[in-house]
């Protein structure tokens, strides 16, 4: 039946109706070309409290206080420009932080995201620099530092404030980033407190410096606690994807981890499906699972942009590393509270002796060490 | 070294569920001769859909039925622009793909304003504590009901037959009584309703929730698939599981200290060097569907 007897050429076909076929193919070219460059528009001015539009390239939305357009207020404009999507979670904390000025009534705030290459960065930036005049822009750069700090030179009067693995530059480009050593410090403590197989598996994005020192600074954690312990590691090379992060995860399980740290979203999933503890990664994650999220590293990014909006407002504005309003002892990241309704629990002797560290962060007599190079995919801690 | 095979053999079934459900349903839409490229949106409108019709109605079962409804409906819109109106397969499934993936951006973020998705009602796994068998009730459905009724239907059936000869010869077809609109319009309807199952697993099943890019390029490693398969059910289904179960292996390796000196860029990349590997070897001598690519009108 599959025709091998009939002859290759065919006539199938004859004459296509040319100049409809035609027509058409121009029409859904025209679409999947409209479609693929709405990205690079931003949005309108138009004053509303909640979020919206999205496309395959991009999305731009107001969300927040402030009544009207920035040109028309005092206060200072802020923009958001994220190159992930909204919903990976370091965006909902950098968001989250200028939603809460901007709710504050310290700035008008507006934002796009999933700008995820050098160009549509560099685009989108001269776009709104050029169309809606912010005053702070503030953004990620991992994936295109060159591209972001290109365009932060051409405006000069604009202060720049990026996510950054890099150093800042004069005069108007600084850095910040999440420095949730601390939390995953004290986070690490408990995995390695609460592990019976002594194993303890963490997914984690991919080795960045921003990603590694969270990942050592938890293996440091465990080690405290327990001298035996083994943390598997596995970077999906993906800030987001939380499918393979939860396949990872389950192999991590497979390869005997009781314990899981969840620096990428999806890794919840699978602890709940094996019903074992987890930690959190960016807000208080135990929503997701109340029986299985011990406790989460929360970041918030409030005093990183109250520090660029006061030195606005003085008029001292210069480029510096904001990393330190990231900082546990200066309320720029901290330890959700810890659950203990999980698997097996958590002895409270445990939990006195990682609320301890806590203060002592918090007093400045620890100081978590920072190691920014890649962890193993295992890391036997004893040896 | 201590590789969990058991663990391997599990987790090879579940990501192989969505990619044999959606390569299934190429299978489908390719033996009549058409090339939907419109596979990775309407896995991704799968997925996201199911996802709301779970939240709306509080049960996973409405959201794969809504999945369901929007792939049928993701492949009749296929349907309209290559058989009613002839426009060039690829651009009208790649149009197809954009389309759909921007509209359920647009309609989340529109909904949900752009923070983390709210969780809905998943699929629970069968036979939780058993090693393998432990899997959701919609890899059970794929292997054992879906594939071979498939295979079957393709094989041994009226529609079958009237599928391929559409597929190969539609002149003969049609000369023969068959309606080569019809037959066409029901395989991209049907080809639809799987790929959109296969995304709908990824939100009902794994994960319980709809992220952006959810979908990861599964529906190409599909089409990749079908091809390696050369339009054949049960070679799909192999290479489905091929692919899972090379991922499934190297998500071990790469937590084993044994491995620490092999790049971590590699072990990602073995599940789709295999398939590539695998589509070098079987790829020669290709003979696709005779009226591959081609739109058919009487004149």
């Amino acid at each position: 039946m599959r025709a091998g007897l009939l002859p290759e050429s065919r006539h199938t076909r004859r004459r296509p109706r040319f100049t409809r076929g035609l027509a058409v193919t121009s029409v859904a070219a025209a679409a999947a070309l409209i479609l693929a460059a709405c990205g690079g528009a931003t949005g309108s001015t138009t004053s509303s409290s909640s979020s919206s539009s999205s496309s395959g390239g991009g999305a731009s939305s107001e969300a927040s206080s402030g009544g009207s357009s920035g040109a028309s207020t005092d206060k200072p404009l802020v923009y958001g420009v994220f190159a992930t999507p909204l919903e990976e979670p370091w965006d909902g904390a950098g968001d989250q932080g200028m939603r809460g000025a901007a709710g504050a009534g310290e700035s008008v705030y507006k934002r796009t995201d999933n700008h995820d290459s050098d160009d549509e960065m560099t685009r989108t930036l001269t776009d709104l620099l050029t169309n809606q005049k912010p005053d702070i822009v503030f953004g990620d750069a991992f994936s295109s530092e060159d591209a972001v700090r290109a365009v932060a030179k051409n405006y000069p009067k604009v202060q720049f404030a990026f996510g950054s693995g890099n150093d800042p530059v004069e005069p108007n480009f600084s850095t910040f980033d999440n420095w949730l050593q601390d939390p995953a410090y004290l986070a690490g403590m408990l995995a390695g407190g609460v592990t019976k197989s002594n194993t303890i598996g963490v997914v984690a994005a991919m080795p960045i410096p921003e990603v590694d020192r969270i990942v050592n600074a938890f293996i440091k954690g465990v080690v405290e606690t327990n001298s035996k312990a083994t943390v598997k590691v596995t970077f999906i090379n993906s800030f987001f994807d939380p499918t393979t992060a939860k396949q990872a995860a389950l192999a991590q399980v497979a390869q005997g981890a009781d314990v899981l740290f969840a620096e990428r979203d999806g890794v919840i999933e699978a602890a709940k499906e094996k019903n074992l503890p987890v930690i959190g990664m960016m807000v208080d994650q135990k929503s997701q699972a109340p029986k299985n999220v011990m406790t989460s590293l929360v970041w918030n990014m409030r005093p990183t942009v109250e520090e660029v909006l006061k030195e606005f407002k003085a008029g001292t504005l210069h480029s510096q590393n904001l990393g330190q309003y990231s900082y546990m002892k200066n309320g720029g990241s901290s330890l959700a509270p810890i659950n203990t309704d999980i698997p097996g629990g958590i002895p409270q002797a445990l939990i006195d002796k990682v609320m301890a560290k806590q203060k002592d962060i918090m007093d400045g007599t620890f100081t978590t060490p920072i190691d920014e190079k890649p962890p193993a995919g295992s890391t036997t801690v004893g040896q | 070294m201590t590789i969990a095979y058991l663990a391997l053999l599990t987790a090879m079934l579940t990501t192989a569920t969505p990619l044999v459900l959606a390569a299934l349903g190429e299978v489908i839409t390719e033996r009549a001769g058409i090339l939907n490229l419109g596979i990775e949106g309407t896995m991704y409108a799968g997925a996201f859909t199911g996802f709301l019709g779970a939240e709306l109605f509080g049960s996973a079962w409405w959201g794969l039925l809504i999945a369901i409804v929007a792939g049928t409906l993701a492949g009749l819109l296929m349907a309209v622009l290559t058989v009613t109106l002839g426009v060039n397969q690829h651009v009208a499934g790649i149009g197809t793909t954009l389309l759909l993936i921007a509209a359920c951006d647009f309609t989340s973020r529109l909904k949900y304003g752009g923070g983390t998705l709210p969780q809905i009602p998943k699929f629970g796994q069968l036979f939780a504590d058993v090693p393998v068998a432990s899997q959701f009730l919609l890899t059970y459905l794929t292997f054992l009901v879906i594939v071979p009724a498939a295979w079957y239907a393709l094989r041994a059936t009226g529609m079958g037959l009237k599928l391929g000869a559409v597929g190969e010869n539609p002149e003969a077809a049609d000369a023969a009584g068959i309606s080569v609109a019809r037959v066409r319009y029901a395989a991209l309807a049907i080809g639809g309703a799987l790929m959109a199952m296969g995304g709908a697993f990824l939100s009902l099943a794994m994960l319980g929730s709809f992220t952006l890019n959810i979908t990861n390029g599964r529906g190409w490693v599909a089409i990749a698939l079908v091809i390696f398969a050369r339009w054949r059910v049960w070679p799909a289904v192999a290479g489905g599981l091929l692919f899972a179960a090379v991922d499934a292996l190297q998500l071990q390796l790469v937590v084993t200290p044994e491995f620490a000196a092999v790049p971590r860029e590699v072990m990602i990349a073995l599940p789709y060097l295999v398939v590539i590997i695998a589509l070098a070897v079987s790829g020669r001598n290709l003979r696709y569907p005779g009226a591959y690519l081609q739109s058919y009108r009487r004149t």
